[in-house]
């Protein structure tokens, strides 16, 4: 538990230390605000939830971004091998990187507030909906970062893992708009594992456990293969 | 607690067909420098993987401070303090910063932290350095980072891959000096393919090639086994060559006595004993008996490079050239 932190820190700082948070952090800030701003003003009423929509989708694009390098740039450089020959556990690593990336992504999310209470202050909020939003933008953001790290650990170019990790993350967000094109038996298992159904739903403010169900079911899903991954060396 | 600080049994790796370790068996005493000799490819940095559970064995095993490598990974990972090729280390961050994310890595908390830290950046010598970023430094600085994350948690054994390559004379030295000092109290297992590095360095050699490990001994007594020393004889001329090649040739235990090109006013031999025995006390002794005047009289292996050469491309050793 100690290392996992301690790997969560150093990745999150790493951020900083560089760049990348910033450029990430401005881009992502910088485009849900422009987009969000344009129309709140035609909508006459003071609802955050289309800052809540573009936040996601602005999030499909910047978490593969946050992840690529977190385990293909360590592979390239070797300094994946000193990390693995200390005493932890390969899940460690894996999900001290995952926490480290979802670090950032939380501060992201943070730096959405002022918004919201700029909304507010022009009228009533449900503040309900929005606790049910940012659960919404968390989940599903943390979905498409362990998504992230999978692809990460399947590679040692960070532009591949970008690449792969976008292809995945759009595919789900997508596939939600094909539906009308599909027979139905096979719509509704689209539909199900949509990922802009399942946080479309928590951001109308209904908090529904199948929904953080399915996102913690493929965070899971993808840690577990991402640990696979990195224990495939052993053998190789 | 054993004397052996990693017994491998036939140790052996495969990589898909290609068989990168075959049974290799070697033993490493408590407190030994042992340098792992061979050309690039041999097999030297997949042994250190499997000894600092990076990779598993296909078949054979090997222990480390008593703890099987593949059952006991996290106990073995404990003992070993890990340097891998060509020094990656995370260059944005501060010297210091990394050491503190080492020693956190190694289970160290509050007060100990500090103290290890301070510690290591004495035996590494990185005081000067300590508050810089890692992707600032030279070469030999980032070496040194490298060999005091290794240290931070006193490990009792030290497995640096390719310690000392690319690096400048100057450099070289420095971390050479480090890793001998680290080496009094520490067992260390180093790589290299350079030879003149295992003499000056190592207690004992592992030479591998092609997978095998095909020689295992002091640097010394291998280039003694090597091939028949020799022995150079100058005497200053005193017009009688004859004489002094006589006096060689009665000596006991002298092969061969040959007349070869000396300086000026010099009668120089080349003598090649029959065993391995040092004969230079006979000479001297023969030169006085035979009223000789000796000006110098040198004993020469056969270095390292030709026994080197010699076991990794073919050709069985002791055909030296006399």
């Amino acid at each position: 538990m100690t290392n996992t932190l301690t790997i969560a820190k150093r990745e999150f700082r790493s951020y900083f230390n560089g760049p990348a948070a910033y450029i990430v952090g401005s881009l992502f800030l910088l485009v849900v605000a422009i987009l969000f701003w344009n129309t709140f003003f035609l909508e006459q009423s003071a609802s955050v939830r289309n800052l809540f929509a573009l936040a996601y989708g602005v999030s499909v694009f910047v978490a593969p971004a946050i992840t690529m390098g977190l385990i293909a740039e360590e592979r390239r450089n070797g300094t994946l091998e000193l990390l693995i020959t200390y005493p932890v556990r390969d899940a460690e690593v894996v999900i001290g990187k995952y926490l480290g990336a979802l670090g950032l992504y939380t501060v992201l999310l943070a730096l959405t507030v002022p918004q919201v209470f700029a909304v507010g202050s022009m009228g009533q909020l449900d503040m309900g909906a929005v606790w049910a939003g940012y659960l919404g933008l968390f989940l599903s953001g943390g979905a498409i970062l362990a998504i992230g790290v999978l692809a990460s650990s399947w590679t040692s170019n960070q532009l591949i893992a970008l690449i792969v990790a976008l292809s995945i993350g759009l595919f789900f967000a997508l596939i939600g708009q094909l539906l009308i094109f599909l027979p139905d038996g096979v719509a509704s298992i689209f539909e199900w594992l949509s990922f802009g159904y399942h946080e479309n739903n928590l951001e109308r403010g209904v908090i529904d456990t199948r929904d953080v169900f399915f996102f913690v079911s493929v965070i899971a899903l993808c840690l577990t293969l991402a640990f696979r991954s990195l224990e495939s060396r052993l053998w190789k | 607690m054993s004397d052996l600080v990693i017994e491998a049994k036939d140790l052996t790796k495969h990589y898909g067909d290609f068989v990168a370790i075959d049974k290799l068996n070697f033993e490493v005493k408590r407190g030994e420098i042992v340098g792992l000799l061979g050309p690039n490819g041999a097999g030297k940095s997949t042994t250190m993987k499997i000894l600092t559970c990076y990779a598993a064995p296909t078949e054979g095993s090997a222990k480390v401070n008593g703890y099987d490598v593949f059952e006991n990974a996290l106990q073995v990972r404990e003992a070993i303090g890990y340097l891998p090729e060509s020094t990656p280390l995370y260059t944005e961050m501060l010297v210091y910063e990394y050491l503190e994310f080492a020693a956190e890595m190694r289970g160290l908390k509050g007060e100990a932290i500090k103290r290890q830290i301070k510690r290591s950046v004495e035996e590494t010598s990185l005081g000067e350095v300590v508050g810089k970023e890692i992707r600032a430094l030279s070469k030999g600085y980032r070496q040194r980072v490298g060999l005091a994350q290794a240290l931070i948690h006193e490990p009792p054994l030290l497995i640096l891959d390719e310690p000392m390559s690319g690096l400048d004379p100057n450099q070289a030295i420095e971390v050479r000096d480090v890793i001998k000092a680290i080496g009094k109290e520490r067992t260390v297992v180093l790589s290299t393919h350079n030879l003149a590095e295992v003499q000056v360095t190592c207690d004992r050699v592992l030479i591998i090639a092609r997978g095998k490990i095909v020689a295992d001994d002091t640097p010394q007594s291998l280039s003694d086994r090597a091939g028949r020393a020799r022995f150079l004889v100058s005497f200053a001329d005193q017009g009688d060559a004859a004489n002094a090649q006589a006096q060689l040739e009665k000596i006991a235990g002298v092969d061969v006595v040959r007349s070869i090109e000396g300086a000026r006013n010099e009668r120089s031999f080349e003598v090649i004993p029959s065993g391995g025995e040092d004969l230079r006390a006979n000479i001297f002794r023969a030169a006085v008996d035979g009223n000789l005047t000796l000006l110098s009289l040198n004993r020469e292996g056969q270095n390292l490079e030709e026994i080197f050469r010699q076991l990794t491309v073919g050709g069985a050793p002791g055909q030296g050239k006399a």
